[in-house]
């Protein structure tokens, strides 16, 4: 047995170690270290509550607007209040633009500059990996990154900027779009359209969102998600990094008509509704004091002497005593989109960039179905007033997965603010039992070639998680 | 000319901000100015040991640092160990790093208000003893002492803001990298004047409801946000509403106020963000430059001047009554 530590892990939003437990060729055990505590959790205790608004975007810069919509949520839980059907839509618009540009940037930038590299040569798709993603250059991430960044005139628009708006209140937006604003975001919309559909996709977003299963999957060949999956094909990556094979959503979007994507849990046969009352953090194998606990009741007091048998910042989340994956594929069987039903037992490398590239088309489309629903003359910001007392929950779906804030107030102040973000799920540490987390289980029986300091598959199976650390301790 | 980026206690933010930079995109225009990225943790493709090698081939020398960039504050918990940050893989704390790699570099630049003053990081009564690299807080010193000096001279050049737009980044490194940024372009808080020589005030679109106090009484109200909803663009440095963010915006334009995020001690407001705090009904905080009574008599006699279509549209969340210039025809 050797052991292998690899950091630091980059193209990951954040701070990330992998420690590696190797035996024969592969991984026998794997160790997900989050290695940097802000302590967002106790900066809140004691302020205002509306200060959660402007704070906890800033626990991530990626997953920025994911984190503001929670906040609104669990304070407009709290309070009672409700956004207009207009400002919910709004809302949504701002939230589906952050969480579309986020899963591009995941591609481009963060997960495919991996196939691109020397150790794949020999390949015969190596060539064009390395034209399209090699790190910095590639002329895929050039197109994706110009490309993204356009799209984020939609945030400049209704949300001022981006990162870090604070355009999400509980009752509502705080910036009314006029018809021009409107038909500004249409065009906008269209043009990232054209792009996905002529790089990442070579073809109809219409036609990837509609294909049905792995047959019609693997027949996909054209533009970056073609190359990817021929890749894919050749690596072996459907065999990879299985996950615990157990989806969490808490179903995507809230409208005034219902989430946009059905809320659940998928174990193997079926949705069940998310016991959501029944989630328990565990810290005793992290550098937390304390007891698992509900997140209404939880605390965050970091274990300064850093003992063991703690290894990371990161509390572990289970749903009935057990682990659950969350994310881009989750959502969508959830939701269950029949191609990604199919890929449900699978719960692969695969899976989850093919979950991804599936829920980029379906978002694009329900963006611009949004987009006609704008109506400017609507109202789009209702009453809201901090209550005196009372508690919360802010239940969204960021890029990532499933998102959590749970507020306490007394006296009118927080007096509690819990957060559970997708990749504390995700790479969650071992918990009392000892059970690993998705991700720690994920790495089991990765192969590792002689010599490598970083395996090319255990970087294959972390970032196809597309992990946020900044979320992961907050 | 290297550059070497290191993501320390922040959320990353100011990285994906300024991946929104445009005409040319981010990639190009470091490539143009001839600055070669040694490594960045959102963009590079070492990792693991790859990337340890590049920082221990800056450490010996044998590849020579022109700029390091610091995103993120500095922890120093607990205990002033620093440990609340491992730089994963490398077992020490980035603290440490920060104080190792900055003295061989031709410049530091601190790219967010978290990397130069401590920031969000800090806020809340500190919990991680967040930092800046040359400031905790408004107080100099930081993670490395108020007499560093970068080996070409300057002290840590904070580029505040929360996040920074991607030209105050792109357009330090471009004047970095072509030798035009001196002492002499840094403001008190060693803050590029590019940008702090101008207030977030400056072409605020609400400046004519500013002009006669004509305030929004809530958030997605078109009036001024001074004097209820906590707005301190009249004091905050920023050209944020001269150059447009994503395309076109900005807080104010956005319908929420300025929090002077370019601002050390932004983070722990006196009252709430988003509420302004007032001693006997006047709001506390008033701009600095101009003296109280004055600042009450003109507010008072404009506020009195208001024409009808500010004041309504001021407390509308759309333009109720149109501007009628004269020369405007009717029918």
């Amino acid at each position: 047995m050797t052991e292998l530590i690899v950091g630091p892990f980059n193209r990951v939003e954040g701070d990330l170690e992998v420690r590696l437990e190797l035996r024969d060729g592969a991984v026998a055990a794997a160790y997900a270290n989050s290695p940097l505590f802000r302590g967002f959790e106790v900066m809140l205790d004691g302020a205002d509550p509306r200060d959660a608004l402007t704070l906890t975007p800033r626990i991530c810069g990626i997953c920025s607007i994911s984190q503001s919509a929670a906040a609104a949520h669990a304070l407009a839980d709290a309070a009672g209040a409700e956004m207009p059907e207009q400002g919910a839509l709004a809302a949504a618009i701002l939230h589906g633009v952050e969480n579309l540009a986020d899963h591009v940037t995941h591609f481009n930038l963060f997960f495919m500059p991996d196939f691109a590299r020397l150790a794949y040569e020999a390949r015969s798709w190596h060539s064009e990996m390395v034209e399209r993603f090699t790190a910095a250059k590639g002329a895929s991430q050039h197109a994706a990154l110009e490309a993204r960044a356009r799209l984020f005139h939609v945030t400049g628009i209704l949300g001022g900027k981006w990162p870090h708006t604070l355009a999400i209140q509980p009752a509502g937006v705080t910036r009314v779009p006029d018809a021009a604003d409107r038909v500004r975001i249409v065009s906008i919309l269209k043009s990232f359209r054209r792009h996905l559909e002529a790089r990442l996709f070579g073809g109809r977003l219409e036609d990837f969102a509609g294909l049905s299963g792995l047959a019609d999957l693997e027949a996909w060949t054209q533009g970056d998600a073609g190359l990817f999956l021929r890749a894919s094909a050749d690596l072996g990556l459907a065999e990879a990094g299985q996950g615990p094979r157990r989806y969490l959503s808490y179903g995507a979007y809230p409208l005034a008509s219902g989430r946009v994507t059905r809320a659940g849990v998928w174990a193997g046969s079926g949705v069940s509704d998310a016991a959501t009352g029944e989630i328990v953090e565990h810290v005793a194998q992290s550098w937390m004091l304390g007891t698992a606990a509900h997140p209404y009741d939880g605390a965050t007091r970091p274990d300064e002497a850093m003992g063991a048998p703690g290894y990371s910042w990161c509390k572990a989340p289970r749903l009935d005593g057990q682990t659950c994956e969350v994310g881009a594929l989750a959502r969508q069987i959830v939701d269950g989109h029949p191609l990604a039903l199919a890929l449900a037992d699978e719960g692969s490398v695969r899976a989850r960039i093919a979950g991804r590239l599936l829920e980029i088309a379906r978002t694009q489309m329900w963006l611009e179905d949004w987009t006609q629903a704008l109506d400017p003359t609507a109202q789009f910001m209702g009453d809201f007033t901090v209550p005196k007392s009372g508690r919360g929950v802010g239940l969204v779906e960021a890029a990532r997965g499933a998102l959590g804030h749970w507020v306490v107030i007394e006296d009118g102040r927080i007096a509690n603010y819990q957060i559970i973000a997708p990749t504390t799920w995700n790479f969650s540490p071992r918990d009392a039992d000892g059970q690993p987390g998705p991700l720690e289980a994920a790495l089991v029986g990765a192969p590792v070639a002689e010599g490598e300091t970083a395996p090319l598959s255990v970087q294959h199976i972390v970032r196809s998680f597309d992990p946020c650390m900044v979320c992961t301790v907050h | 000319m290297n550059l070497l980026w290191l993501q320390s206690a922040g959320c990353g933010g100011c990285t994906m901000s300024l991946l929104c930079a445009e005409d040319p995109n981010v990639l190009e225009l470091l490539e143009d100015a001839g600055i070669n990225l040694l490594w960045h943790p959102a963009i590079s493709e070492a990792t693991g040991a790859e990337a340890n090698a590049i920082l221990q081939s800056v450490l010996s020398g044998d590849t020579a640092l022109d700029i390091l960039c610091v995103e993120g504050s500095i922890v120093t918990g607990p205990n002033g160990t620093g440990r609340f940050h491992i730089l994963s893989g490398t077992g020490r704390p980035m603290l440490d790093w920060c104080r190792s790699l900055a003295p061989l570099a031709e410049h530091v630049v601190a790219v967010g208000t978290c990397a130069a003053f401590g920031g969000v990081t800090a806020a809340g009564g500190n919990p991680s003893g967040a930092v800046g690299l040359q400031f905790d807080g408004s107080q100099a010193g930081g993670a490395l002492a108020s007499e560093f000096r970068g080996r070409a001279g300057l002290p840590v050049i904070n580029v505040a803001g929360c996040p920074t737009h991607p030209g105050w980044v792109t357009e330090t490194l471009l004047l970095l990298a072509s030798g035009a940024l001196g002492a002499e372009a840094l403001d008190g808080f060693n803050r590029p004047r590019f940008y702090t020589d101008h207030l977030v005030h400056h072409a605020c679109p609400k400046n004519e409801y500013y002009e006669y106090k004509a305030s929004a009484r809530r958030l997605s109200e078109l009036g001024c946000m001074m004097e209820h909803l906590g707005c301190i663009g009249t004091q905050a440095v920023g050209d944020c509403n001269i150059r447009p963010w994503n395309g076109g915006g900005s807080c104010t334009r956005g319908g929420y106020p300025c929090i002077a995020c370019t601002s050390p001690d932004f983070e722990d407001p006196q009252l709430t963000f988003t509420e302004t705090p007032k001693v006997a009904g006047i709001p506390v905080g008033l701009p600095t430059d101009m003296p109280k009574a004055w600042f009450m008599a003109l507010a008072s006699l404009s506020k009195a001047a208001t024409p009808e279509r500010i004041s309504k549209n001021a407390k509308s969340d759309r333009i109720e009554v149109a501007p009628k210039p004269k020369r405007e025809r009717s029918g």
